[in-house]
């Protein structure tokens, strides 16, 4: 899932204080599994600006309500109201809702969370990531575990020479990925696959290619 | 083994000499004058000087210019690249730039993590790791291709190396990752500083049994200390680096005032039994900002003079 956190409050002071009708706008499902932009946490976030507003004199018509996702339409369409009403959105969902809602909407959209990063949860409260998207998945021949997203290198041919007592050099905090790549590979009775050198990565399908898109035509037509 | 480029350094190791280099950091700055001066006060003990590109990540003069440099004083340098700071067009680019200057060592690396230096808050790049990089070098000079596939009018010459680190973990794959390196084209390598012999000749014995030994010249590497303090801090705090307690206790248990000379005497040490280790074939002998112990250090060792080849 997606992983985010909220802004700083002064922060998201300073988006919204000029505007009269404020709403602060839930998305319920991955950044809510993270507690950070769920519509309770938009709700909690929107009485902490109205009281920060009350302090400072202000006065802001703050509301909140949210969806299911703010990345797809068809959710949208229960909020419609909210959304007319106000004259700007402070979204907490991910930066794709964020932008998806700019995109329909001809308002401000501000954002309420910094995207962090595409994570599990590791247990209550601890999220970590996992993966990086880059589009052309390596974890069959890494044990079930990413260099690219968990090493700080994203080392194809690891580790460095900087791992010690399992630990990235970047931190004893860290796990080296390697560290855990060759354990895994030991335990599935894989550690000749080591040796096998990892070719140069084709990054043009991450990032370095441009805006990825993926068009499912069969789908497109049955809707 | 016949050298297959022109390089002075694969020369020496091909006649069978012990080889030895030694490593500059290029200044933080435009000055030439003290790049200049630690050459100067080292070419005659060593066969080549490696030159740093932008160790621990601090921003500094970059190693090709200071190589160059390095070629214009009849000196041999070895191009530290490292995978951190550019991509793939401008690795390809460098090793063109330094094999315009007829450059012919390239020793590939990763570099240290960008949160060690000066630019923190940057990017790093790692388009390729250094076994991709390895094997760019290996193409461009075997095949004379560009990694997109075309052909290179005059290939670069450059005899092609990588570091290992015998003591960084797990090390259970350490005599593994070497055969990969070697797999990916290193014809020579320079260790990580040695002060744990015992564990290092423990690596050499696993590079002998799968025979790597006759595969890729391997120089240990060697970092003499200046102070129990700076042993220390190479124990607890540098990733990677294996300092055993009895090196640091004798070095504490040294007077303050005689410890680096005792560094130097450990380092000397060092050198001589590394010598009868079966395929240890040259010294990298890395006194950081401490070149002018260099000559020292190998006219002590028996390495001294240098061989013309």
């Amino acid at each position: 899932m997606i992983v985010g956190e909220q802004k700083p409050l002064e922060e998201l002071w300073e988006y919204i204080k000029d505007h009269k009708k404020v709403l602060v706008f839930g998305c319920n499902t991955c950044v809510a599994v993270c507690q950070q932009g769920g519509n309770k946490e938009a709700e909690i976030l929107a009485s902490m600006l109205r009281m920060k507003a009350t302090q400072e004199g202000v006065d802001i018509d703050i509301q909140d309500s949210g969806i299911e996702r703010q990345c797809e339409h068809e959710f949208f369409e229960k909020a419609e109201d909210r959304i007319e009403w106000a004259d700007a959105v402070l979204s907490t969902a991910c930066g794709i809702g964020v932008q998806f809602m700019a995109e329909n909407y001809p308002k401000p959209i501000y954002p309420g969370l910094n995207t962090t990063f595409l994570g599990a949860v590791e247990e209550l409260g601890v999220y970590t990531e996992r993966c990086q998207a880059c589009g052309q998945c390596i974890l069959a021949r890494t044990g079930g575990i990413c260099p690219i997203a968990r090493c700080a290198k994203r080392v194809m041919n690891g580790p460095c020479g900087g791992s010690t007592n399992g630990k990235c050099e970047i931190s004893k905090d860290v796990d080296c990925a390697w560290q855990l790549i060759v354990d895994r590979l030991k335990l599935l009775g894989q550690l000749d696959q080591y040796e096998e050198l990892t070719p140069i990565k084709d990054w043009s399908s991450d990032r370095a290619g441009g805006p990825r898109k993926l068009v499912r035509e069969d789908v497109q037509h049955d809707s | 083994m016949t050298a297959k480029t022109p390089s002075k350094l694969e020369k020496i190791l091909a006649a069978g000499h012990f080889a030895v280099t030694s490593e500059c950091g290029p200044p933080r700055g435009s000055d030439p004058t003290p790049i200049i001066e630690k050459a100067e006060m080292i070419k005659d003990y060593v066969d080549a000087i490696n030159i740093t590109d932008n160790q621990t990540s601090v921003c500094r003069t970059c190693s090709l210019a200071v190589c160059i440099r390095l070629k214009t004083m009849g000196i041999e340098p070895v191009l530290q690249m490292v995978t951190r700071d550019r991509n793939r067009i401008g690795l390809q680019s460098d090793i063109l730039g330094a094999a315009h200057w007829d450059i012919n060592n390239i020793l590939c690396l990763s570099g240290d993590h960008q949160s060690f230096g000066d630019c923190s808050k940057g990017q790093n790049v790692h388009d390729l790791d250094s076994m991709q990089l390895l094997q760019t070098v290996r193409l461009m000079r075997d095949e004379g291709k560009f990694l997109g596939g075309d052909d290179i009018k005059r290939p670069p010459q450059m005899f092609a190396g990588a570091a290992a680190n015998p003591f960084a973990d797990p090390f259970e794959i350490r005599v593994a990752r070497l055969a990969k390196k070697v797999a990916a084209g290193a014809e020579f390598i320079q260790t990580q500083c040695i002060y744990n012999l015992d564990k290092f000749e423990e690596w050499m014995k696993g590079v002998r049994d799968r025979g790597l030994h006759e595969k890729t010249a391997i120089m240990a590497g060697l970092t003499p200390m200046k102070s129990a303090g700076m042993a220390r801090y190479m124990k607890n705090r540098v990733p990677g680096m294996d300092v055993p307690e009895e090196v640091v206790k004798r070095l504490a248990d040294t007077p303050k005032e005689k410890q680096a000379e005792e560094g130097i005497k450990m380092c000397i040490e060092s050198i001589q039994r590394l010598k009868e280790v079966e395929g240890v074939r040259g010294f990298h002998i890395m006194a950081i900002e401490w070149e002018e112990k260099v000559p020292g250090i190998v006219e002590s060792s028996g390495l001294y003079p240098r061989p013309e080849v």
